[in-house]
């Protein structure tokens, strides 16, 4: 059940959200389930709000809950609005919500974009808060023609009536329709009858974006704003012993140092003078336990720590028995790196804590924990604190940071400087700067039937948790398995008699995130790998192998399909060439890629061509989905690339100079094929990234015979003698 | 003070004259347009013209454009601007958007040079800008487009 409150009658009008009169809606649906309970967090109450806003101009604003980083979701919620609303589309302006419980996810009880679900948790809602706002305004014409409702309908942007012709615009309606009490329990559309919805569209905010005029955290200007860099320990759960700030408060344009308990920061009039500043510090630190972290150490523990079972994720039969009952056992040892996930806008934030309030600009994926965040590091109530979403230079997850860093440090800041300060990390400090995509040790093994077919499957994953000892833990964590570690490989779909999926946790020390298809980033490339593995042990097209081990899955079987007979797998490809696909399910949706390689005498990979299909189910935008296809092919692509390594302590890599990313002459043709379907709602931002990687070893090992287990790949391991 | 010349406006500002070009233009004059991506010239964000050529403008100390003509994406002239910008809309190019002020900068350059510019002159020229969204192939075919557009003689 959900309320509509007609907002404009509630005095939202005099407080000048609306100049000239208008009608806002706040639509209240009460969280599907509240997954969460950040701290210091009240029972979710009502406040007015507005999810939508029509003004006497005609234009209708869309207020929009989720972070725009990239993920088109400014555009996609505003067209369910806009399709429900019978809106003139380009009418319609787009607006970030604040952060307030009212915005709420409805699925995970906090404001937070992540997950690959803002489309889905804000199907029902938007929809509702168009065909309300729709209803008000039908009501409103016919009180005005002094006719039924019911003869009256919405069309661009305007009631008409039918029999006499009258119309009247949104615009005109708004202010009368205000004073309605609002219409309970519309009707929603029939999906066949959508106009907007399922069309390509063109996305709202592109026009800023090519202009300059877009505005992103590190835009934001306030009066009297210094700006700060830190010097963070060098080594994780490092401290400060002592600092020297003489030589640093010489440098002209710097005003303070200010010791804080995430680094020592240097706060000047600009960049350039908190950079000098920042170089010309003398700090001996304390390095902290984990001043002797080496990766290739690092590994060694992990594959001890993989020696004896961990907390069961999936038991299915009796896979011990089983393998070793088999005729044939293949087993791999498969390990990926530590990853940044470097947004181009590198993280910042601004924060003007005064006595009475704090105010805090910045792109973040995760308003709600950040407004707790910053009230307790200002030392205010939240309601003194008011956080301003921006548009986002790139998320990935890196800005849905669950202690909140990058916002504590600005608060932190200004609170002490007693001024607006903006906090920029340096490319190096996000490189740096940890919360990385763990890394991970994987240990597989299969059973085989003399015909080749797996009757048993075992698979050990070692990696850290991000998610114990969080709020977030109750939720997420279930019989001591963070489901985030080994999602993508607890629910292997292939039909195998016999499954065991354990997980051992790794020690803690680095702070580790969620990026880009979390978990999935290392389970879909362990066992898309393998299945490949298999496939070849048992002399088997892979495509084949997969299809029949799939029979119980037709969606996977159709998706897989579409993407083979799009890349012409029956079809041979030119010598030199080989070829990979692979097939992942996550966030709801199902991806596929085949792709073609060639790799040089010297051992330099080429990806030429992907194809992709996707089943997300019903489809909003097609073009967003076709774009985050494409962004997440060269996003899984770039983790061919990179790693970040560790050296005493101290991560190895620097910049994009030594952490490469996918650049435009590496990019391959791509091609994007979407399933036409009426199944459940599924995610786009993520779930193109997991099966790029199999896909790409899958071809090599096609090409060359060589089986990269390992990330990155590097031009070594594929040079010919 | 450094007197500069920034989208065929003068100022004259009070900085270290080692300070990058790209911290006046944000912080100094306040186009923010320009973006800060790596500070290393890695990556492209911070592209404007200096003179007419695509610079990294987060490694060039300001008293280097002392004198000189900078353009920013505000102030692309609309002969290559336009169609661009258009094209650019056209193609649904941008996701996050961060980058892309820095590619136009950086398409502009190409498409005065080079008419029609195959894809292997795309490649030359656009492979020091990073898109981290992977907004490659549309930009590989906004550039495309801008560049018919410019031949037909439309983009006007």
């Amino acid at each position: 059940m959900s309320d509509v409150v007609n907002l404009s009658r509630r005095g939202f009008l005099k407080a000048g959200a609306l100049a000239g009169g208008g009608l806002v809606l706040g639509v209240y649906v009460p969280p599907r389930a509240t997954a969460v309970d950040p701290p210091a967090a009240k029972p979710t109450t009502y406040k007015p709000n507005a999810f939508l806003r029509i003004g006497s101009d005609d234009t209708v604003t869309v207020i929009v809950n989720h972070s725009e980083m990239g993920q088109g979701i400014y555009t996609g919620l505003a067209m369910i609005v806009a399709e429900e609303l019978d809106a003139d589309w380009r009418k319609v302006r787009v607006e970030a919500a604040p952060a307030d419980p009212v915005y709420n996810h409805t699925m995970y009880g906090i404001q937070l974009t992540g997950g690959s679900t803002s489309t889905i948790s804000e199907w029902d809602r938007f929809r509702k808060a168009g065909a309300t706002a729709r209803a008000m305004l039908i009501a409103a014409a016919a009180a005005i023609w002094k006719v039924a409702p019911a003869t009256c309908r919405a069309s661009e942007g305007q009631v008409i009536h039918q029999e006499s012709g009258l119309f009247l615009s949104y615009g005109e309606l708004a202010e009368p329709a205000s004073r309605l009490a609002p219409v309970r329990n519309v009707a929603l559309k029939d999906p066949k009858t959508f106009k907007l919805i399922g069309k390509p569209t063109r996305r709202l905010d592109t026009p800023e974006k090519v202009n300059g005029t877009a505005v992103f955290g590190i835009d934001v200007t306030v009066p009297g704003m210094l700006t700060a860099v830190l010097a963070r320990p060098p080594v994780f759960g490092g401290k400060a012993r002592s600092v020297n700030k003489a030589k640093a408060l010489a440098i002209p344009g710097v005003r303070h140092v200010v010791e804080t308990d995430r680094g020592v920061a240097v706060v000047a009039d600009g960049f350039w003078p908190a950079k000098k500043g920042r170089a010309a510090l003398e700090i001996e630190w304390d390095l902290g336990p984990l001043a002797t972290l080496d990766s290739h150490l690092q590994r060694e523990e992990y594959i001890e720590l993989a020696r004896t079972p961990g907390a069961v994720a999936r038991k299915q039969g009796d896979a011990e028995s089983a393998l070793a009952a088999s005729a044939r056992v293949i087993e791999a040892v498969y390990d990926l790196p530590y990853l940044a996930h470097a947004p181009m806008e590198p993280l910042n934030c601004v924060a003007d804590v005064r006595p009475d309030g704090c105010d805090v600009w910045t792109g973040t994926q995760a308003q709600t924990l950040e407004h707790h965040a910053a009230a307790q590091a200002a030392g205010l109530k939240p309601e003194q604190v008011k956080i301003h979403t921006t548009l986002l230079g790139g998320g990935f997850g890196r800005r849905a940071a669950l202690d909140c860093h990058f916002v504590r440090e600005a608060v932190l800041v200004s609170k002490a400087v007693k001024a607006p300060v903006k906090v920029i990390w340096t490319r190096e400090d996000d490189i740096k700067g940890g919360y990385y995509r763990p890394t991970a040790h994987h240990v597989v093994s299969a059973g085989l039937s003399p015909q080749g077919r797996p009757t048993a499957w075992k698979h050990r994953i070692v990696c850290q948790s991000f998610l114990i000892g969080t709020p977030f833990e109750a939720a997420i964590v279930k019989n001591g398995v963070d489901e985030t570690c080994v999602e993508g490989a607890a629910d292997v779909p292939y039909d195998v008699p016999n499954i065991l999926v354990d997980w051992k946790q790794a020690p803690n020390g680095v702070p580790v995130q969620w990026l880009r298809s979390v978990g999935h980033t290392h389970t879909a490339f362990v066992v898309e790998s393998f299945l490949d593995e298999l496939a070849h042990a048992a002399r088997t097209d892979p495509l084949a192998y997969r299809r029949e081990l799939l029979a119980n899955h037709p969606r996977h079987q159709r998706v897989l399909d579409l993407a083979a007979r799009e890349f012409g797998w029956e079809k041979p490809l030119a010598p030199g060439r080989g070829r990979g696909l692979a097939l992942h399910q996550s966030f709801g949706s199902i991806v596929a890629h085949a792709v073609e390689v060639t790799v040089s005498k010297a051992g330099v990979l080429a990806v030429h061509r992907v194809v992709c299909a996707i089943d997300c189910g019903p489809v909003v935008n097609p073009d967003s989905v076709r774009a985050q296809m494409e962004g997440s092919i060269v996003f899984g692509l770039s983790t061919l690339a990179h790693e970040i390594t560790f050296a005493l302590g101290r991560v190895r890599q620097r910049n994009f100079h030594d952490y490469p990313v996918l650049r435009m002459n590496e990019t391959p043709a791509i091609e994007v094929h979407i399933v036409r379907s009426t199944d459940s709602m599924g995610g786009v931002g993520e779930p193109g990234v997991p099966p790029v990687a199999p896909a790409v070893a899958n071809a090599i090992f096609d090409l060359t015979g060589k089986r990269l287990r390992k990330l990155p790949i590097r031009a070594l391991d594929l040079k010919q003698a | 003070m450094i007197k500069l010349k920034v989208n065929r406006k003068e100022y004259a500002v009070d900085v270290s004259p080692d300070t990058p070009l790209l911290w006046v233009i944000r912080e100094t004059i306040g186009l923010t347009g320009t973006k800060f991506g790596c500070g290393a010239a890695q990556c492209g964000a911070c592209t404007v013209h200096l003179d007419g050529e695509a610079v990294r403008s987060c490694v060039t100390a300001v008293e280097r454009a002392a004198g000189r003509e900078v353009v920013t994406i505000e102030g692309l002239p609309d002969d290559l601007g336009m169609p661009l910008k258009d094209a650019w809309i056209a193609e649904d190019v941008p996701q996050c958007g961060y980058c892309q002020s820095g590619q136009i900068m950086a398409a502009a350059v190409l498409l005065r040079e080079t008419t029609r510019p195959t894809d292997e002159d795309i490649d030359d020229c656009m492979t020091g800008n990073i898109c981290r969204c992977g907004t490659y192939p549309r930009i590989r075919r906004a550039i495309h487009r801008a560049a018919a557009a410019l031949s037909k003689g439309t983009g006007k």
